[in-house]
């Protein structure tokens, strides 16, 4: 039962195959016989999803159901969780008991969803392989030596190991799309504004958005129809009307316009990734697509100024982090300043400090126009790109990553060859616009990913195409070896 | 060469809201420390700001009161320091797109010349919470109630040449802002804060000297003594060939003093930019005639009215016009007792003298512009003396009832009955031999004056309560009798 | 762009970080690499584009003025790190 997809699960609940509180100690046994080799949780909470398990099955018996009843997912750590520990990934927060839930898992609770714990992550979300976790990094399933990526590296562990069916994650600057496309699952970063913000700890907010990850499309439209969705408590929430995600997956792709960005197929990129994202328009193309190829004439500017916007909003973010009101506060501060700067040099790691000073020295006196201000010009032009693009087009496709997973330690100590991992997924974090990921194959044995990028609000269309995709594959069905 | 000092003034009103700018919490003052301060004001991680409608709204109608331009984008920025009472690390307010733009205020100086002040810009901000020093021995605690309290700052151009400039447009400004409702001006429990900025120059010169920012002063007073304090120390500091520091200030009230403050010693870089978990907010022409068609009487019109339809002195409008809840109580009783005059004299005289002396706000009086109008129709009625009245008034204060039930009770009412009185006068005519003798004797011009002493023996005997008209007359009457013999 | 241990001291000390004698150097040159990074955008003419805050052009909603949290400090303060009458507590503040 633990390859079984979202979809399936829910059938077997509903027919009766299992219940929830079966499955639920399914999935628990299977964290604590694997985890200790993939390390994809930071919590697990058994107790807790027994007990939403049990009322979920009682909720059954009454007959008061729910797509979602019962159904076991995992959140990522950014999360904040009522009465769960709530790290994000941080020394700083490894004392947190959060007082209230997110929107988002308030969603999942009023759905009757079980939850079996808290996903491992970058530290703050900051970082592409997982390794800046305060609780070590998660691992690939595909290869124990390899990242799984991130920031939401744990939640695509989790799933593409079977110990949990889907989860939720967050993505900055590729954090869902990236660790999905190297875990072999799909992930979807939703329009910036679709899912609430509230109770999600903020890296950089105006680029942060939550999204469904699962094995498969299909999967992750039964979680986002749970996830989206206006939220009076988040200003950048948009008050927009939100449909059953699940309608149109089996629309046909006849006619389908599909672009393909010519930046996102040079450059630094490993020929096996081009080989199967080509292999896979062309399944597109006998699913009735037309193919053309589009510019993003500014990508090469997606980088820079993402590493001016994101540390500059994460340096006055991170600043509530204080040892003031709760996380960690340093051991005996001898004044005010000792007690900040301890507290903060201790309960932050080396990245997430580089990128508060990053952003402190881009925002401080003299600098902000020709790094923050230049950054937000820049990023008006890379939106415009897309906004050009897909006014020609439907869809634009390309590889998610311009390499499968790396090894552990590989990129650790070259913070910038890192950055440029997430060079196909940062730009649409500047735009706004939703992208997934889809599996599309493999290179060296790793998992490929497909990434599907549509103009604002048309999550539908890309679920869609990737659910046809698919139904005409079977990527998204391999499992790594046990 | 003559020295003259240059004045401009930040001012912090707290917006009369019942929630908070950015959550749901309650601004309501003085309750235990933290226990209005929800996980939004407390910076939890994850938690986020929504902006309340009505700090918008107040913020655009004091724009609308001083003549501003009114910013149809503005903007939240962060500025961002480090201190405990500053849960986020940074305060939401406007630096780049303020609400409200410039515009202006006059001010009356004391020669009854009208003076211009420019406002260059009013924006909104959160307020931070509060750091009581002196509870623990080693530590300080901080309260945080008062964190996300709406605040707008108000920046005057440097346009005072004075302290007594600086106090007068401070009061402007909370008159204006008290008049509107949209700050409650109470300045002790800190709704309304100054900051001055002072420096000193030759006068005639263009460039400014160096300026000190003396923070926090919360009353007139207090205002005006750290500014001509502070003007005092530096033009001392400049006659010995010193120099200005540029510094922020502590004004110490109990020493009448002001101080470097410790905390602001270090320069500070705010990293402003604009706030990413809030949207630019617009505002069209619809909704400021909306909030414009709301705008209420403000003191300069209404002074100009009470001149004009009440006949008042100057100073009488001036006074009565500058509040709107006295401007209130005053026009009732007005229409009450139809006697305009009368009615200035009693809000200004005796209702402002137990006011003061109870330490009582007008809204709560516990005489109402009605109550007092009652009373002010029985002496017009003649019902009672004018010096009765002022027993009567002490009583209706004390809670003993209206002006009839208190004179009714008390036995007040003024004798009119002419039998009576000059049964009175006759008494007091044959007790007092020789001031009558004196009457007598006298030049008639002068009997006018010696008329008092009976009327002061009458109104004794009737315990005030005769008709003093019916007895100046009676008196007059007989004692003229007398001395033509 | 190229900072130096001055600069990397100043802009700690804004952020309230403490960073070890010894570390001082490598963020140095970290924090050199990336401004060289995205030192790039510096070539682009960006002259008349008006800077892009948020990724759609959406504005403030607002919210009505209704207080809708009660008290919750014992809540909120069972995650504080030093709490004494209700304050929490920090080293002694100097004004």
């Amino acid at each position: 039962m633990l390859d079984k997809t979202l979809a399936e699960l829910a059938q077997g609940l509903a027919t009766g195959e299992f219940s929830s509180v079966e499955l639920t100690q399914n999935y628990l046994d299977r964290i604590s016989a694997e985890d200790g080799t993939l390390n994809s949780f930071i919590t697990v909470t058994p107790e807790q999803a027994l007990a939403q398990a049990e009322a979920a099955d009682q909720r059954r018996a009454a007959g008061n159901v729910d797509v979602f009843t019962g159904l076991p997912i995992a959140h990522k750590d950014i999360f904040c969780t009522q009465g769960v520990r709530t790290s994000c990934g941080s020394k700083m927060l490894d004392n947190f008991i959060s007082p209230y839930n997110a929107t988002v898992v308030e969603h999942f609770n009023q759905a009757g969803a079980v939850s079996l714990g808290k996903t491992n992550m970058d530290e703050f979300a900051m970082g592409s392989s997982n390794e800046s976790s305060f609780y070590g990094p998660a691992r690939n399933p595909w290869n124990t030596d390899c990242v799984p990526g991130g920031s939401s590296g744990g939640s695509a562990a989790a799933i593409a190991g079977g110990l949990t069916p889907a989860a939720t994650g967050s993505d900055t600057g590729g954090s869902i799309r990236q660790p999905a496309a190297l875990c072999g699952i799909t992930g979807l970063k939703p329009t910036y504004g679709r899912v609430s913000r509230y109770g999600m700890i903020a890296y950089a907010s105006s680029l942060d958005q939550g999204g469904p990850m699962a094995r498969t499309a299909e999967d992750t439209a039964m979680m986002l129809n749970v996830m989206a969705g206006f939220d009076p408590k988040d200003s950048t929430s948009l008050d927009q009307p939100v449909p059953d995600y699940t309608l149109k997956l089996n629309d046909s792709l006849k006619g389908l316009k599909i672009g393909l960005p010519k930046e996102f197929f040079s450059g630094e990129i490993d020929p096996q990734i081009t080989a199967q994202v080509q292999n896979a328009i062309r399944e597109f193309e006998a699913l009735g697509a037309t193919v053309k190829e589009v510019s993003l004439p500014n990508t090469h500017l997606a980088i820079p100024a993402y590493y001016i916007i994101a540390p500059a909003e994460a340096s006055s973010n991170l600043s509530r982090f204080d040892g003031v009101r709760y996380g960690y506060r340093c051991e005996d501060p001898v004044d005010l300043e000792d007690m900040y700067k301890r507290s903060r040099g201790e309960g932050f790691g080396e990245e997430v400090k580089r990128r508060i000073m990053v952003g402190t020295y881009a925002l401080s006196e003299g600098f902000y126009d020709a790094y923050y201000k230049k950054a937000l010009q820049i990023r008006r032009l890379i939106q415009q790109d897309y906004v050009n693009a897909l006014s020609e087009v439907d869809v634009i496709m390309g590889p998610t990553t311009p390499h499968p997973a790396f090894k552990l330690g590989e990129k650790n100590s070259d913070p910038i060859s890192m950055y440029m991992e997430d060079i196909f997924t940062i730009s649409l974090n500047l735009a706004g616009m939703p992208g997934i990921s889809v599996p599309c194959g493999f290179a060296n044995g790793l998992p490929v990913g497909l990434q599907l990028i549509g103009n604002y609000f048309a999550e539908e269309r890309l679920l869609n195409a990737a659910h046809q995709f698919q139904q005409a594959t079977d990527w998204h069905k391999q499992t790594p070896g046990q | 060469m003559e020295w003259e000092a240059v004045i401009g003034l930040e001012i912090h009103a707290q917006l009369a809201t019942k929630s908070k700018i950015f959550s749901g919490a309650s601004t309501a003052f003085g309750a235990e420390p933290n226990t209005q301060a929800c996980a939004v004001d407390l910076a939890l991680p994850g938690t986020l700001p929504v902006f309340n409608g009505e700090a918008l709204r107040m913020a655009v109608l004091f724009g609308l009161a001083i003549d501003a331009e009114i910013g149809y984008t503005s903007v939240f920025d962060r500025k961002n320091y480090f201190y405990p009472d500053l849960p986020k690390g940074y305060q939401t307010s406007q630096l780049f797109h303020p609400i409200v733009g410039t515009g202006y205020v006059d001010i009356t100086l004391d020669d009854g010349t009208i003076k211009r002040v420019g406002v260059t810009r009013a924006h909104l901000e959160e307020d931070a919470g509060k750091s009581l020093h002196e509870e623990f021995p080693n530590m300080t605690g901080i309260d945080l109630n008062r964190a996300g309290t709406p605040l707008l700052e108000i920046v005057s151009e440097p346009d005072m040449r004075s302290a007594e400039e600086a106090v007068a447009y401070v009061k402007k400004i909370h008159a204006i802002v008290t008049n509107l409702g949209i700050c409650d001006g109470n300045m002790a429990e800190g709704s309304f804060r100054c900051d001055c900025n002072v420096s000193v120059r030759y006068k005639g010169e263009e460039e400014f000297g160096n300026r000190t920012e003396s923070k926090n002063i919360n009353s007139f007073r207090f205002i005006e003594k750290a500014i001509k304090g502070e003007i005092i120390r530096q033009i001392d500091i400049l006659e010995d060939g010193g120099h200005i520091t540029q510094e922020t200030r502590l004004y110490d009230a109990n020493k009448d003093e002001t101080r470097p403050m410790r905390s602001k010693e270090e320069a500070n870089d705010y990293r402003y930019f604009p706030c990413p978990d809030l949207l630019p907010i617009v505002i069209d022409d619809d909704y400021v005639n909306q909030v414009r068609a709301t705008l209420p009487e403000l003191p300069d019109a209404r002074k100009a009215r009470f001149i004009e339809q009440y006949k008042l002195s100057e100073y009488d409008a001036m006074v009565l016009s500058a509040y709107r809840d006295l401007s209130h109580y005053f026009e009732t009783v007005a229409n009450t007792a139809d006697d305009a005059k009368l009615a200035a004299n009693w809000v200004m005289g005796e209702l402002s003298k137990l006011l003061n002396q109870n330490d009582t706000d007008i809204k709560d009086s516990p005489v109402s512009a009605e109550q007092l109008g009652g009373l002010l129709l029985r002496i017009k009625d003649n019902t009672i003396t004018g010096k009765i009245a002022k027993q009567v008034f002490e009583a209706m204060w004390a809670g003993e009832g209206s002006a009839d039930e208190v004179i009714e009770s008390k036995g007040l009412k003024q004798v009119t009955d002419s039998g009576a009185i000059e049964s009175m006068v006759d008494d007091v005519i044959a007790a007092n031999q020789p001031q009558v003798d004196q009457y007598v004797n006298a030049e008639p011009d002068k009997r006018g004056k010696m008329i008092g002493f009976f009327m002061g023996k009458v109104m004794q005997a009737s315990q005030g309560k005769a008709n003093p008209g019916q007895v100046q007359g009676l008196l007059k009457q007989k004692l003229d009798a007398l001395a033509n013999g | 762009m190229s900072l130096d241990r001055t600069d990397v001291e100043k802009i700690a000390h804004l952020a309230r970080l403490n960073i070890a004698e010894q570390d001082i150097q490598e963020y140095a040159e970290n924090l050199s690499n990336i401004l060289d990074l995205v030192d790039q955008m510096q070539a682009v003419d960006t002259q008349d584009i008006t800077p892009m805050a948020h990724p759609m052009d959406a504005i403030q909603r607002l919210r009505l003025d209704e207080v809708t949290e009660g008290n919750q400090r014992d809540l909120l303060q069972t995650v504080a790190p030093a709490v004494e009458a209700g304050l929490f507590q920090v080293p002694k503040v100097i004004e």
